[in-house]
């Protein structure tokens, strides 16, 4: 197989793979390398990848971190379920697109502006993108291919994606536990001992009780908030 | 665009960051402005909180304010421009949309009629948030197209007199006489008249204002966004000064506010007798909710001694 869409960092503003003559894989089928396979032998890569390289990370966006729709608790039980199977892996979210200033907590999320600063700051070199809309799924993965080594997974509920190292269509909970039984195979058949485990919380998670906060709790910034009646606060900038 | 959208699935919250999970517990949506309103900034986890803005930016205290005020945030969408002001917008939690070079009010147009045709049984609210070279200058015909038209969402104008995104270029909104970096010899023309233009364009509820009491300018953001929602277009023009090119210390900021809310801002409100029986109705409607959760309150606290 001719790999036209490889792992990078392929360069600042690479060809896009439809410029490099990649299409969306018909129904019933998914994209390895810019090629089009049948989903099972697109899983298999996929789940090798993520088995031998570094850090694997599962990406999941807005579509199945947030309770919009029926499917979403089965879809995010699946999700967990494969991230379970993965040795080391972990869970950075994508809960939405905004930009994040002055600077994103790149161990607690990625953002779809700037993917590279999370993917390059936890070395990951294996991931899988789920749930994130279209149209931001197919910027990063193209930013992601163009300024890192990270192996990526596109796991769609709608068309695939053609940046993507491995891309599967039409996604149901169903595939996800398919692909999960893969990984399970594949590990096994590397001889990778390990135990389900779930992958570790989220690690910006408050420790304290914020249903008590307060302006004091504000510290120097406490100016910047807006006075209660009859209030003065003398050591304002 | 729903309460459901701002809910985590059962098992990811766990994975969600520190900031979404405060959202999400301690956040304004689906709450009321009692429980996490203007009145009690800061004792609640705010849509709007970090921004680049300068030190001392006018603007990012009444951006923070806009978004305290809505009356349904999980509701709302917003839409901005070029402008200091979309680096702050387009970052709080709340959908936002950036229009090319003062297109918001035509974009925010289609939006709000596509919003009644998919969502009919539902209540939208767009606001158009852009500076004075955007809704003004740039977006001039398609702000008074739009009001001509008369597109039922809410136009809030952020006035700080000068093009502060670009190094100080005069804008429509400067003050004749004004001396800016790029306009050194002063001003050559008068302030645009933007409420009267938007009277005469058709906009059902226009107030001009220097947002310096909290309590009044959050008022005049609901009343404008309930009225657009029912009979037309509304018009907020607040100024929000730009300290850098105009040089205003940041601790006399405050007081500048003061001084322009006296002078060529002086609080203005102009309503249809239209808007005004939708106000009187709303906030007469909001009153008994109030007395009651008030009353439930009380019976609670005494049940309880």
């Amino acid at each position: 197989m001719t790999k036209i869409v490889e792992v990078g960092p392929a360069g600042y503003m690479p060809t896009s793979a439809p410029a490099m003559g990649v299409e969306l894989a018909p129904e019933g089928s998914a994209l390895l390398y810019g090629n089009t396979v049948t989903p099972e032998e697109a899983m298999r890569d996929a789940a090798i990848a993520l088995l031998t390289r570094k850090n694997p990370t599962i990406f999941p966006g807005p579509q199945v971190l947030w309770d919009w729709k029926e499917d979403v608790a089965e879809k995010s039980a699946a999700i967990l379920d494969l991230a379970s199977e993965i040795p080391n892996c972990k869970i950075i979210p994508m809960p939405d697109y905004r930009p994040k200033y002055p600077k994103i907590d790149v161990k607690a999320e990625i953002n779809p502006n700037h993917p590279n600063l999370t993917i390059l700051d936890n070395r990951i070199e294996a991931c899988i993108f789920v749930g994130v809309h279209c149209h931001y799924a197919n910027l990063t993965l193209r930013m992601i291919r163009a300024g890192t080594n990270c192996y990526t997974v596109a796991l769609c509920a709608y068309m695939g994606h053609e940046e993507a190292m491995a891309s599967i269509r039409d996604l149901h909970a169903s595939d996800i536990a398919k692909f999960k039984e893969i990984v399970i195979e594949e590990r096994n058949k590397l001889g990778i001992k390990w135990e389900t485990t779930l992958p570790p919380e989220n690690p910006s998670l408050p420790k304290e009780d914020n249903s008590t906060l307060s302006p004091a709790d504000y510290g120097e910034y406490r100016s910047l908030i807006m006075t209660k009646k009859g209030e003065h606060i003398t050591d304002a900038e | 665009m729903s309460l459901a959208y701002i809910t985590p699935s059962e098992r990811f919250k766990k994975y969600l960051p520190k900031d979404y999970v405060e959202l999400i517990d301690f956040g304004p949506f689906g709450k009321t402005q009692e429980e996490a309103g203007p009145g009690n900034m800061g004792q609640f986890k705010e849509l709007m909180e970090e921004h680049p803005m300068c030190s001392g930016c006018w603007m990012a205290y009444y951006i923070r304010l806009i978004f305290a005020a809505l009356p349904c945030p999980e509701e709302t969408v917003t839409i901005g421009t070029a402008g200091c002001g979309r680096l702050a917008i387009s970052q709080a939690a709340v959908p936002f949309i950036y229009g090319n070079y003062g297109d918001q009010n035509a974009m925010a147009s289609g939006l709000t009629r596509a919003f009644r045709l998919r969502f009919p049984d539902k209540t939208k609210d767009v606001l158009t948030i852009a500076g004075d070279g955007g809704t003004m200058d740039i977006g001039f015909s398609m702000t008074m197209h739009s009001w001509i038209r008369g597109e039922r969402f809410t136009t809030i104008m952020l006035d700080n007199e000068v093009y502060g995104n670009t190094g100080g270029q005069s804008s429509g909104m400067s003050p004749k006489g004004a001396v800016l970096k790029m306009a050194p010899m002063g001003k050559d023309f008068e302030k645009m008249p933007a409420t009267d233009l938007a009277k005469a364009a058709g906009c059902v509820y226009i107030v001009r204002m220097s947002p310096t009491n909290i309590k009044q300018a959050a008022k005049v953001i609901r009343r404008a966004i309930f009225v657009a929602r029912e009979v037309g277009p509304t018009f907020i023009h607040a100024y929000t000064s730009c300290n850098i090119e105009y040089s205003i210390p940041t601790e006399d900021v405050f007081a500048d506010a003061i001084e322009l809310g006296k002078g060529r801002f002086k609080f203005d409100e102009y309503m249809t007798d239209e808007a005004k029986i939708v106000i009187e109705r709303v906030e007469g409607e909001e009153k008994v909710a109030r007395k009651a959760r008030k009353a439930a309150k009380v019976a609670a606290a005494e049940a309880v001694n």
